[in-house]
């Protein structure tokens, strides 16, 4: 299930203690990276992929032969222009896309590690991925970037290395997962483990896959990505491939296959045991508990500029939990712009074509890169 | 507007740290980090013009003063700027209060509505005043709260406020107000400008 095909990967010596209290070493992370690192080490923009995003940013995803997940955004002549910028992004921890997680071979036993995998963190993650920047030898990042998950990364990578990042990009984000967040998620765990194949986790070892359960956390999963007017829009009660209702359970109407569909191609490209560990992750990350309760304390150190973005539509991460974020970071005079773009694709507009959220972070991204370097000179 | 620019600039220290409330498409704010300082954010209510702002590179953030001007510490900033917006909020007396414990220092800019053009349109025609700078009709204008320099005067006056500078604008003509002057300007200045403090 570990699917690494021409991904670039380097393995970690350096002990890394986790949250959970164990430690790992030489592990794997695999990346990748678009454009050119210039000279002067400048221009590298670090990127943080969400709860079910790998490495493959941009072009094309070798693995599933679709566009990489961010391609409205990084690319050519994209917002983050990969003819201007050395993009980073690496498969978190905890992942199944090379990187090491639950789906990685144990070598003393040759099957996978299962559920015997640590419980990973927001932090922990962010740490591994602190060792590839180190191994790219990149003293000072201009950016890091990153959309929900990815965004959490933003927040936790600054609170952990101030002073590594120039510019801060957290979109569609929040700094402490909600109930509605966490309880969401329980949902899908629990599609995923009451699937009879899911072995405790062991499937491999039977040569199972809890595909089933999986299909189902994605499916639900899926809709809180969305918004009530997007999908109203888009689906209504429209019928798929039938002049009327059949009067059964098969899928009637165009949102049940569309679910269906989005379902089924998931499974193919994740693992299930991955899908329970991330999860988790993101249910544990409360930025401001690791502080004291105090939010700003995270970023006190930091002279890193920040740009937070949010959506009207998105009420898995609503603006409200954005703007605490900015908030925290206006009470201690941070450098922060903020803007709440307005959209019905709701959570989900950060990786759609949402025009304005395209047009203002390009812009943004080019001449906040434009000021810094002629500051410098 | 360009006058106007010019005037608040001349009021504010080299590198300072200053907030541009109601900062628009960041002209002001462009023309401040170009003549005086590199420290400038903005608030702004239109998500447009802060998208206009950000794209720019400016600072901001999109919001609204009545409610979010309490997220910044007390004193945070040397100079705080709200240039001709004062007429628009709800309730100005709050955001005057706001702005002063924001900023060390506030620079306050109000279009006057007892400028003598203004005066004689509801005087002689008995309509609500339209001018080149107060260009909306009653039914869509967005000021709520018009005043004149007068009122403004008055108001610091009464609330204890203290006007370190009040500067008149007639077109390009500057000129100083001051308690004996204070209703010859009122009447002749079509813009008012005021370095206040708490």
């Amino acid at each position: 299930m570990n699917k690494n095909i021409g991904s670039k990967k380097i393995i970690i010596s350096n002990p890394l203690k986790l949250d959970c209290g164990k430690e790992i070493n030489n592990f794997p992370i695999a990346y990748e990276t678009y454009g050119e690192l210039n000279s002067e080490k400048s221009n590298a923009i670090l990127v943080f992929h969400a709860l079910t995003g790998d490495q493959y940013v941009s072009g094309k995803n070798p693995i599933t032969n679709k566009d990489g997940w961010w391609s409205y955004v990084v690319g050519e002549n994209k917002p983050i222009d990969t003819s201007k910028f050395f993009v980073i992004c690496a498969n978190v921890i905890g992942g199944c896309m090379g990187s090491y997680g639950p789906s990685t071979i144990n070598e003393s036993t040759g099957k996978q590690i299962g559920t015997d995998f640590p419980i990973i963190t927001i932090n922990d993650m962010v740490n591994a991925q602190y060792e590839l920047i180190k191994y790219l030898e990149i003293e000072k990042l201009f950016a890091v970037v990153g959309g929900s998950m990815g965004g959490m990364q933003v927040l936790q990578f600054v609170a952990n290395f101030p002073n590594k990042a120039k510019l801060a990009i957290p979109i569609a984000c929040t700094s402490s997962h909600s109930a509605q967040n966490i309880a969401f998620n329980e949902l899908g765990r629990q599609a995923i483990m009451a699937d009879s194949k899911w072995e405790n986790g062991f499937y491999s070892n039977y040569k199972l896959n809890p595909d089933k359960g999986l299909a189902v956390a994605r499916m639900a999963a899926h809709i809180t990505y969305l918004s009530e007017k997007g999908l109203q829009e888009k689906f209504g009660r429209k019928l798929q491939d039938r002049d009327s209702l059949r009067y059964g359970f098969e899928a009637d109407f165009q949102i049940e296959s569309y679910l269906r569909y989005q379902g089924s191609v998931f499974v193919d490209r994740f693992d299930a045991n991955s899908y329970l560990y991330i999860t988790r992750a993101m249910d544990y990350f409360d930025l401001s508990k690791q502080y004291k309760g105090n939010l700003s304390d995270a970023f006190k150190k930091s002279k890193t500029k920040f740009f937070v973005i949010s959506f009207t539509s998105d009420w898995l991460y609503p603006t409200s939990e954005n703007r605490e974020i900015v908030i925290a970071l206006n009470s201690i005079g941070t450098d922060v712009g903020f803007v709440e773009i307005e959209s019905d694709k709701g959570h989900d507009s950060f990786l759609l074509d949402v025009p304005s959220f395209l047009k203002t972070l390009g812009d943004y991204i080019n001449s906040t890169y434009k000021i810094i370097n002629e500051r410098r000179i | 507007m360009k006058e106007e620019f010019n005037i608040i600039s001349n009021l504010i220290e080299e590198n300072t740290r200053v907030l541009d409330v109601g900062c628009g498409n960041g002209d002001l704010m462009k023309f401040l980090q170009k003549n005086k300082t590199k420290d400038i954010r903005g608030l702004e209510i239109s998500k447009e013009k802060v998208q206009n702002c950000l794209s720019k590179g400016l600072t901001v953030i999109e919001g609204n003063a009545e409610r979010d001007l309490k997220q910044f510490p007390k004193s945070s900033f040397d100079y705080v700027i709200l240039s001709q917006t004062l007429q628009a909020f709800l309730n100005p007396e709050l955001v005057i209060n706001e702005l002063l414990k924001v900023g060390k220092k506030v620079i306050v800019t109000i279009p006057n509505f007892g400028y003598w053009r203004v005066r004689l349109q509801l005087l002689f025609k008995g309509t609500m005043p339209v001018t080149e700078n107060l260009p909306h009709e009653w039914y869509n204008t967005p000021n709520l709260h018009m005043c004149t320099i007068k009122d403004f005067y008055n108001f610091c006056s009464t609330k204890n406020i203290k006007i370190y500078k009040s500067i008149a604008l007639k077109k390009s003509r500057i000129s100083e107000i001051n308690k004996s002057n204070l209703n010859y300007k009122n009447l002749d200045s079509h813009l008012g400008i005021f370095l206040i403090e708490s």
